[in-house]
């Protein structure tokens, strides 16, 4: 009856440590709702995938040989492959988004730009810290704010910490109402954060809201061409909620494909949670180092209109400016909470929406843009 | 540290966020040139009745 207990001998205190991390993430999900449909499958895939001989992955049984498990094959097909998981969430995501307060208000565009700074300086600060420049690429994404395309980045870039990258994009989104706020207090003052904005959308028209994708994947395409996939798939979303002779599949593509997808991408990625490879100081490194692209993403933004606000006659609330990060709708809703503790009567949820859903176009321009600016690097190095 | 590897990043830093700013520049253009050609067309509707 020994093999009744070769399991509990087998675990080691990395596992045990993992299954620590994985109540945690399930923790998070259920009392505190941080991100529930993404943490709580992470949480528990976490702790399936560091059972000792785990089903789920691959094994080698003596006497029987190869046995296959669902996780790693899931892993191994769906991401490893193709990252087809992420890219398909884009639809859902794309079909969320109603892009008509950027098209009635478009400087609000720039803002979706200034907020990936902190992608970069993390980059750097990554490469300080003795990160490979693959590695470092891939961390830095954490600052897209945007889970996806960090699984992207991190899988193409071939990263070694996928597991801990995806923790960490998806941690800091939940955490945006907590983060966000420290980092604009820390380059405002009251006065700059009372600043009032007039809200006079113009009218924007159906042919617009369906040329937009088309012409976004174009131009994105042409100059980014790494990142067609993530604006691509996103803008078909959106055409499809758009085009309004889709409306059933406009609804399942925000619900059920989106629902589904981001079950199956949550106990996916688990895989790279294993303890091997996840309990280690980098991992901890990494867990900082997402908070400081969450940081100086909003830092990034707000010093942006700032910037901006140098040469306009009507002045831009520089909290605005931190919306443009891809957390969609949560960074919109800090800046409106924020604007009406300062002043309950200033509205400035219009335009942090605007500057919110730039995000979400800047933050997989991001992604293509570092993929194809590091690729090109290492090519020349190999 | 590997001071090359700082080189590329800082590189990567500017290349990265003048990339960027060329798209949302581009796209941004595009937008208000879009906003004008189809301001006139039949399809317009007010923006809180799609909302």
């Amino acid at each position: 009856m020994e093999f009744l207990l070769s399991g509990v001998t087998a675990i080691t205190w990395q596992q045990l440590v993992m299954y620590g991390i994985g109540g945690l993430l399930i923790y998070l999900a259920i009392s505190k709702g941080f991100e529930p449909s993404l943490l709580l499958p992470m949480g528990f895939g976490a702790i399936l995938v560091n059972l000792p001989l785990s089903g789920v992955l691959n094994q080698t049984i003596e006497g029987v040989g190869n046995v296959n498990g669902i996780i790693q094959w899931l892993f191994e097909t769906t991401i490893e492959s193709s990252e087809a998981l992420p890219i398909l969430l884009f639809i859902g995501i794309g079909a969320m988004i109603d892009f008509g307060p950027l098209l009635s208000n478009p400087k609000m565009f720039l803002f979706g730009g200034a907020a990936q700074f902190g992608i970069f300086f993390t980059i750097l600060l990554a490469v300080l810290f003795n990160f490979d420049l693959n590695d470092a690429a891939a961390i830095g994404i954490i600052g897209a704010a945007d889970g996806p395309t960090s699984i992207l980045v991190s899988q193409i870039m071939h990263s070694n910490y996928m597991g801990a990258i995806a923790v960490a994009a998806y941690s800091y989104m939940a955490l945006v109402p907590i983060v966000q706020p420290f980092a604009i207090r820390l380059v405002t003052t009251k006065k700059e954060r009372m600043i009032r904005m007039e809200y006079n959308p113009s009218s924007v028209t159906k042919l617009t809201r369906i040329l937009f994708p088309i012409i976004v994947t174009i131009v994105a395409g042409l100059i980014a061409p790494q990142s067609v996939a993530l604006v691509g798939f996103l803008m078909f979303g959106n055409l499809i909620r758009e085009c309004g002779c889709l409306g059933s599949l406009s609804d399942t593509a925000q619900t059920t494909l989106a629902n589904l997808i981001t079950l199956l991408l949550g106990i996916t990625i688990s895989f790279s949670m294993q303890a091997e490879a996840f309990v280690n100081a980098k991992t901890l490194l990494i867990m900082l180092l997402g908070l400081v692209a969450f940081v100086f993403d909003s830092i990034g933004g707000v010093l942006f209109a700032k910037f901006l606000n140098l040469f306009l006659k009507n002045k831009i609330n520089p909290m605005v400016g931190a919306a443009g990060i891809s957390a969609f709708p949560m960074s919109a809703r800090v800046i409106q909470k924020m604007g009406l503790k300062e002043d309950p009567t200033n509205h400035l949820l219009m335009h942090a929406i605007s500057a919110n859903v730039a995000g979400q176009i800047g933050s997989v321009v991001a992604g293509g843009v570092v993929i194809n600016l590091v690729s090109q690097i290492l090519k020349n190095m190999g | 540290m590997n001071t090359q590897n700082v080189i590329y990043a800082l590189e990567i830093m500017g290349k990265g966020m003048a990339s960027i700013f060329i798209v949302i520049g581009i796209l941004t253009a595009i937008v208000v040139l879009l906003s004008k050609i189809t301001g006139s067309s039949d399809l317009k509707q007010d923006n809180s009745e799609k909302d």
